[in-house]
């Protein structure tokens, strides 16, 4: 049950892009298909998934123990950084098509603050390592569906006639505006 | 005066939010107040003049195949310096900006004025650089966090202009994407007319 609340809530009320503004830089950059943006969302919840279970090890077998919690900030970016360049690695050597799907968002979600964001969050909110999990893969689901959605509206986007001044970023978050105020909805559901 | 051309790029012409579009997520999340997106602002800026200067410095001795994650170190420990010095100073600003002063290490700004200018120009002008984009910066975040204060509550830094309790909305989630998208716009027809 506990874990259906986290779930619910990462998803839906506090969705990471439209509820957190944690990610907003890939949400407007990489939404103009559904299918890049798909692509996108699958490699960000594999790189959450895995930084989540990383950097909570480090935090409490290695940073907690050596009372050096300050560093959290510095060791956390080094091993998002560095695990996202190993995944890379990996994806090439042991499976191409999914190197070929996945690989050209890698590099650019080294700079996605809802990865190191959720790492600190998990922290933050005293989760345990399965929730901690939990709560990473179903923030990752959040941020696939906002960009999702957004990609589609993008999509019929081309066909309308925007104002000048309003074209490109601009009319981008107006839309995430008005999403966000659609995902207000679900406030009352947890 | 060229120092000082340098100096203003940021403001208007080279605003990291409004015209190079960088440096989003604070800007949505930390604006539901001028106070508060002033604060990150500056915050931002320390870190912005700490890296740049740091960085310029060091450019010739970091080896060029690991320059990014030596500037993401240098970076990295200019936040933590921001984070415990705003964590004893100002514990109520620190309490509203949560999460978003350990994030700043991956605001786009900053790694890309260390890439794009502080590695290749002197430490003073690289000192010069980080300011006047900070600043730019922080008008910018102020400017937001008016216009959604004064929209959300009808108040400004606590002086009431408009009557009544104001468009709550401005101040939630959704009046952030909105007023920065018509900021946004404003700027752009301004730029090109």
């Amino acid at each position: 049950m506990e874990y259906i609340l986290i779930i619910i809530s990462a998803i839906f009320v506090n969705n990471v892009v439209l509820a957190q503004f944690l990610g907003i830089c890939p949400f407007l950059g990489v939404s103009n298909k559904v299918q890049t943006a798909s692509g996108m969302a699958a490699a960000v919840t594999f790189v959450i998934v895995l930084a989540t279970m990383v950097t909570y090890l480090i935090q409490m077998y290695v940073l907690v123990p050596l009372h050096i919690e300050f560093m959290q900030t510095i060791t956390f970016i080094l091993v998002i950084a560095a695990l996202v360049q190993m995944v890379e690695i990996i994806l090439k050597k042991i499976s191409q098509p999914l190197y070929q799907a996945l690989g050209i968002f890698l590099p650019l979600i080294t700079t996605n603050c809802a990865v190191l964001g959720v790492a600190i969050l998990v922290v933050q909110k005293h989760y345990n390592l399965l929730e901690g999990i939990v709560f990473g893969g179903a923030t990752a689901l959040g941020f696939g569906l906002a960009l999702i959605i957004l990609a589609g509206i993008r999509e019929q986007l081309e066909l309308a006639n925007i104002p000048k001044g309003m074209q490109g970023i601009p009319i981008l978050l107006i839309i995430s505006g008005i999403l966000a105020m659609a995902f207000m909805g679900f406030a009352g559901l947890v | 005066m060229n120092q000082m051309k340098n100096f203003t790029k940021g403001f208007i012409k080279e605003n990291p939010i409004l015209v190079l579009c960088l440096g989003n997520c604070p800007t949505l999340a930390t604006t539901s107040s001028s106070l508060n997106g002033m604060g990150m602002g500056l915050a931002t800026t320390f870190v912005l003049i700490g890296s740049n200067v740091f960085i310029a410095a060091l450019a010739n001795l970091i080896p060029d195949k690991v320059r990014i994650p030596a500037f993401i170190v240098v970076i990295a420990t200019f936040v933590t310096i921001v984070d415990l010095v705003m964590q004893a100073y100002v514990p109520s600003l620190y309490a509203t900006l949560g999460i978003f002063i350990p994030l700043i290490v991956v605001n786009c700004i900053v790694l890309g004025r260390a890439e794009a200018y502080a590695s290749k120009n002197s430490v003073l002008s690289s000192a010069v650089d980080g300011a006047g984009m900070g600043l730019g910066f922080t008008l910018a975040l102020g400017v937001l966090g008016a216009i959604r204060e004064l929209l959300g509550t009808g108040a400004v830094l606590g002086h009431k202009f408009i009557q009544g309790d104001g468009i709550l909305i401005f101040i939630l989630a959704p009046g952030a994407f909105i007023a920065f998208g018509y900021l946004m716009a404003i700027v752009n027809k301004i730029r090109k007319a």
